[in-house]
């Protein structure tokens, strides 16, 4: 075997490869949640639809998002791997066993977290992600005044099975900056018109926090990196940032729509 | 105190093994949990039965030999302490405790509680060591060693080898032992010339005792009792990224 | 058969360097071909079994924990001693040599004592090189503290648990040889009995404790590194497996038993609660620099105590008598481990000890806490106050500890000549198992230092050149001795499945200890001892009558193991009876009661006692034959010690 085979075929090596796909997905989320910030604007979806065809569309965001695929799946897989391992290191298991004594629950549930996030992720996936490229969405035509951008005019073009191209110009005959985008946002915020659509995403985001609230600390602990002077700050971050702001603000997207639009 | 035990017994290796109920009556307060388990047994003998087997020796926490599962926690419900220190006023009267010896496929049951931790031996075997032969070694003052790195390096060395971290982590996973070992030497100047060959080596073997993977849940850590704190693993993990990833010479 | 200890002339700085050119060598392609045994992993056992690994000799070691480094050296807390003077504070070879001599009460040679005086400081740099933790300053280098019977700072430490370090150290040098295929190392196996040929040791006979089988292993020499007997007591500071079986048998075999009555009692303990009590511990003897020993001054007062009639907080300072300060007013509570112990059992015995038991005098540290402040006394003693308090249930930051004597370490042993030979040919005695440096009387820190000493620095040498006299002829098991002595084994072994009589094992262990705790413990009496005799020969037929062992051989069976080590202490008890009987003079840790000075201190007779009895098997139930070597004092002038 190859060095870089035996390292990353040890307990160790397979352990750097979750915490670094885990770190790389979190570096995601900051990203992700920054871009569907833009949900919140009232702008009938218009800068999220830029939005969305520019990260689907820019060469190196598009790099970027395939390594993120990879990282899903590699995550997953060597999760399972590792779970495998784990069961097989205690075949026969205590009668009685009080994990609650020397651990919090967080982390020795992390497969369990994990596994509720890989399902949202899928149903998240399925309906925007793959309804994105693949499906018959319809599209929008944003006329936005160059003197006054607050003047935005909003024409829905349902899909009616002929190709429309994107486009983003400036009509300066008529003083307006045009976008045809496809609506996105329009099947965002029909999704987040079910209450039990809502529910999922407010306990799979529950869950994400969990997840995160374990998982950040803990990618560090497994990088080595870990030492008296910056470890107040890992804690920090992995708790309130990761564990407690980004879950909630993209908790918050779905309640928003589903109250306010 | 009268108490009602539930005790894991099992023949052999090959034997499937069993919770077996014992009534413990008349126990003292002040008596450590092996010598209740001593007054069981003295029962079991009278009635020319097989007593309830477990390891033990020195009865002062410091041999690393005694090693129960008591109610669902390595060396019972103190922390900071071995089963032998453990003394049943931390229990109430009538209560039940259930009894099971260290639960891992490295650790196999030889008999009732006592398993065999020739895994922890063969892990040190394989580079637990400075390569330093009797004889011909500096004087003892030749090398100045900061007093917190000496400090830390005892810290890690205060493990006494019992595998309760193996018995409390949901995975059975070596690595707060293993990195305790690994610690102290890497630590410490003279452990330096093997620093890296050592961790590798010890790394390996413990991935071929069948351990499972550390998810820092942190159990060791708090059932450990000397303590011993994770950012060994922390240290271990480093090293070994290190050595493999970025020292061409190992 | 005369005693030859094989001292060798010269000047005693000469000796060593002398006698090591001396000793024949085994040339580096012929180390392989010798195979040699070493029973036990504690600190001798450990260092000896990887330094001859190192040096080329096959090894087979041998232990009945789970793993080497669980033998009992792993318990000892306070330190080792080294005569380093890196303090800067006049010590030196000579001075380590002469406390310990005078600590010893005069009665180990000055030859091995010298020379381990004088290895001691090579044991530092050994245990340093191989990353031993030892205490540090800031400035990098080796911390020292001072212990008791010395007046520098030459005790190196590793916090409260210096055993467990050293052992941890020369583990891993073992370790290193395991897995370099040089050691086999044997875990889980008990020595059952020594196979010698001609006279000379070839092997062991051991049962693996797992399985139960017994097997035979031959080698070219058998260094027995098996630690004390204390546990002939049966409470004592001593692990639970301590045992004195490896030696005894060897001793059956031919090699003579040294000063068994010499055993050594801490008088720092946590007292006995009860009857369950399987073992007692020890509190470190630094305590005693900053806690005031005392008792009750009336029986009455004592009475109301222990009925509980009062709190000892009640009892006023002029209720209190500090006996130690009051007697040894230029020692105080610092004087020597033999004269502290006896004085609390005199106390006890005049009816003012305190507990429930009344069995225990006070230690006090009321007046430290107020001078010192608590803050201060918690980071001195903290992991002890703490241990103490685990195991009573009191606080002793808020009332004294109750502390008693308990039998800690056996000076005692297989007597061996300078080389560490026992009276057989190619069997080697090291450690606490032999008789050899610390006379009637260890001072702290002195064990570990020994240990190491042999198993480091001095058997290398010395089995070298026997092994090099008989010369690399193989040797193996097939031999009608291995066979003979293994059918023995099994006989006994199967004598004692037998037994399925009322009393279990430890019952019978219980009054031994007993016995031995009332009659050769603190004070010995002639009439206490005769009677003594009689109560463990008559304790001795019952368990083979009596006792209960169940369960069979083909398994682990903990009952078994401790129904062979508890029968080789019924033996053994009595031969201590009868060297405490021989030996009408005190020393040390021997307190004769007829023997004592105007002020009832111990009083050594040199003139007719100044050597070591060393005890001849001659069959069971016959008489053991004395034989005496006689001590030579060329260099330190005999005193009698005074503490007033």
């Amino acid at each position: 075997m190859s060095n870089y085979a035996k390292t990353f075929s040890s307990s160790l090596g397979k352990k750097l490869i979750m915490s670094l796909t885990g770190l790389f997905l979190c570096i995601f989320l900051v990203v992700h949640l920054i871009g569907n910030l833009q949900l919140f604007k009232d702008d009938g979806g218009q800068a999220f639809n830029a939005y969305s065809y520019f990260m689907t569309h820019f060469p190196p965001i598009k790099i970027v998002s395939y390594i993120l695929y990879i990282s899903i799946i590699v995550h997953a897989v060597y999760a399972l791997i590792l779970t495998t391992g784990n069961r097989k290191a205690r075949p026969v298991g205590y009668a009685y066993y009080k994990g609650e004594a020397n651990s919090p629950w967080t982390s020795r549930n992390m497969g369990i977290l994990g596994t509720i996030i890989l399902i949202f992720l899928v149903v998240h996936m399925s309906n925007f992600w793959a309804q994105y490229h693949w499906g018959d969405l319809p599209h929008a035509r944003y006329e936005v005044s160059l003197t006054n951008p607050q003047d935005v005019v909003v024409t829905p073009i349902p899909f009616d099975g002929s190709e429309i191209a994107h486009a983003d110009y400036v009509d300066a005959q008529a003083g307006k900056q045009v976008l045809i985008a496809k609506d996105l946002y329009k099947i965002v915020t029909e999704s987040f018109s079910q209450w039990w659509y809502v529910l999922l995403y407010v306990i799979s985001m529950a869950a994400l926090s969990f997840h995160l609230i374990h998982g950040f600390r803990s990618a560090f602990q497994t990088l080595g990196w870990d030492n008296s002077k910056y470890i107040p700050l890992i804690r920090f971050l992995g708790v309130w940032v990761f564990g407690v702001l980004i879950p909630l603000a993209f908790a918050a997207m779905p309640i928003y729509i589903f109250l306010f639009r | 105190m009268n108490l009602t035990l539930k005790v894991w017994r099992q023949k052999n290796t090959e034997d499937k093994g069993k919770l077996v109920t014992y009534p413990a009556s008349d126990i003292s307060p002040d008596m450590s949990f092996l010598e209740m388990l001593d007054v069981v047994n003295e029962g079991l003998i009278k009635k020319n039965e097989d007593p309830i087997h477990f390891d033990h020796d020195c009865r002062e926490g410091i041999c690393g030999m005694c090693s129960l599962h008591i109610n669902g926690r390595p060396h019972g419900p103190k922390q900071g302490i071995t089963t032998c220190q453990l003394h049943m006023r931390s229990f109430k009267d009538g209560e039940t405790i259930v009894i099971e010896p260290w639960r891992a496929a490295a650790f196999p049951v030889i008999k009732d509680l006592a398993t065999n931790r020739e895994a922890f031996e063969r892990i040190q075997q394989a580079g637990g060591f400075i390569s330093v032969n009797t004889g011909g070694v500096p004087d003892a003052n030749e090398i100045p060693i900061p007093k917190v790195i000496a400090d830390e390096a005892f810290n890690s060395a205060t493990c006494i080898q019992c595998g309760a971290c193996v018995a409390a982590c949901k995975n059975a996973s070596a690595m707060l032992f293993v990195s305790a070992k690994v610690s102290q030497l890497a630590l410490l100047p003279q452990g330096q010339p093997e620093r890296y060959r050592r961790v590798q080596a010890m790394v390996a073997q413990m991935d071929a005792e069948g351990f499972g993977n550390c998810t820092n849940t942190g159990a060791c850590e708090a059932e450990c009792p000397k303590e011993i704190s994770i950012s060994n693993i922390a240290r271990m993990n480093r090293d070994y990224l290190n050595a493999k990833l970025f020292k061409d010479e190992y | 058969m005369k005693l030859d200890s094989k001292i060798p002339e010269g000047p005693l700085a000469e000796k060593w360097p002398k006698h090591k050119f001396n000793l024949k060598l085994v040339n580096p392609a012929n180390k392989r071909k010798y195979t040699v045994i070493v029973v036990g992993t504690g600190l001798a056992g450990a260092s000896a079994a990887a330094s001859l690994a190192e040096l080329g000799y096959n090894v087979k070691s041998f232990c009945f924990q789970d793993s080497p480094r669980r033998a009992h050296s792993i318990a000892a807390q306070g330190g080792i001693n080294a005569a380093k003077n890196y303090q800067n504070d006049g010590d030196s070879v000579y001075r380590l040599f002469y406390d310990t001599i005078k600590g010893g009460d005069y009665r180990a040679r000055e030859a091995n004592v010298y020379r381990l005086a004088d290895v001691s400081v090579n044991i530092i740099d050994q245990c340093v090189a191989q990353g031993v933790p030892f205490a540090r300053e800031y400035g990098g280098l080796l911390d020292n503290r001072s212990f008791g019977g010395a007046q520098v700072s030459r005790t190196f430490y590793a916090r409260g648990q210096t055993g467990q370090q050293l052992l941890l150290g020369a583990y891993s040098a073992l370790s290193r040889q395991i897995g370099l295929g040089t050691v086999k190392q044997y875990n889980r196996h008990e020595m059952m009995d020594i196979v010698t040929i001609d006279g000379e040791a070839k092997g062991i006979i051991t049962r693996d404790l797992i399985s139960g089988k017994i097997e035979s292993h031959a080698g070219h020499a058998v260094l027995l590194c098996t630690g004390g007997y204390g546990n002939v007591f049966y409470l004592s500071t001593n692990a639970m497996g301590c045992n004195v079986t490896a030696a005894w048998k060897a001793h059956k075999r031919g090699a003579y038993f040294g000063n068994p009555c010499f055993t050594q009692i801490h008088p720092t303990c946590i007292p006995v609660s009860g009857d369950h009590q399987s073992k007692l511990t020890l509190m470190s003897e630094s305590l005693r620099n900053d806690g005031r020993v005392w008792a009750p001054k009336t029986v009455e007062l004592a009475q109301k105590l222990r009925k509980g009639e009062i709190k000892v907080t009640d009892l006023k300072e002029s209720d209190r008598d500090y006996f130690l300060e009051r007697k040894y007013p230029a020692f105080g509570n610092l004087v020597p481990r033999d004269v502290a112990s006896r004085n609390a059992k005199e106390m006890v015995d005049e009816g003012r000890g305190v507990g429930a038991s009344g069995v225990a005098v006070f230690l006090d540290f009321a007046d430290a806490i107020s001078r010192l402040g608590e803050d201060a006394v918690r980071a001195k003693y903290g992991n002890l106050f703490d241990m103490y308090y685990q195991i009573t249930d009191e606080d002793p930051y808020k009332q004294p500890m109750r502390i008693y004597p308990a039998v800690h370490y056996t000076m005692g042993g297989l007597w061996v000549d300078y080389n560490l030979q026992t009276t057989v040919k190619g069997l080697y005695c090291l450690g606490e198992a032999n008789f050899s440096d610390h006379g009637a009387n260890r001072l702290g820190a002195s064990a570990l230092m020994q240990g190491l000493a042999d198993g480091y620095f001095v058997i290398p040498y010395t089995v070298g050149d026997y092994l090099a006299t008989i010369g690399p002829k193989p040797v193996d098991a097939s031999h009608p001795a291995f066979a003979e002595t293994k059918r023995q084994v099994e006989e006994r072994i199967q004598k004692l499945l037998s037994l399925k009589g009322t009393r279990t094992v430890d019952d019978f262990h219980r009054d031994l200890g007993h016995i031995m705790w009332e009659y050769c413990g603190m004070a010995r009496t002639e009439e206490g001892l005769i009677k003594a005799k009689g109560l463990i020969r008559e304790l001795r037929e019952n368990f083979w009558k009596d006792a209960i062992v169940p369960g069979g051989n083909n398994e682990m069976n903990q009952s078994l193991e401790k129904a062979a080590r508890v029968a080789d202490f019924l033996e053994l008890g009595e031969l201590m009876v009868d060297d405490a009987l021989n030996r009408k003079e005190s020393c040390g840790g021997h307190f004769r009661v007829e023997s004592q000075t105007e002020e009832g201190e111990a009083l050594r007779d040199d003139v007719n006692f100044s050597y070591v009895a060393a005890w001849e098997y001659r069959g069971d139930n016959m008489p053991e034959e004395l034989h005496k070597e006689e001590l030579v004092f060329e260099n330190v002038k005999l005193t009698q010690r005074s503490y007033k």
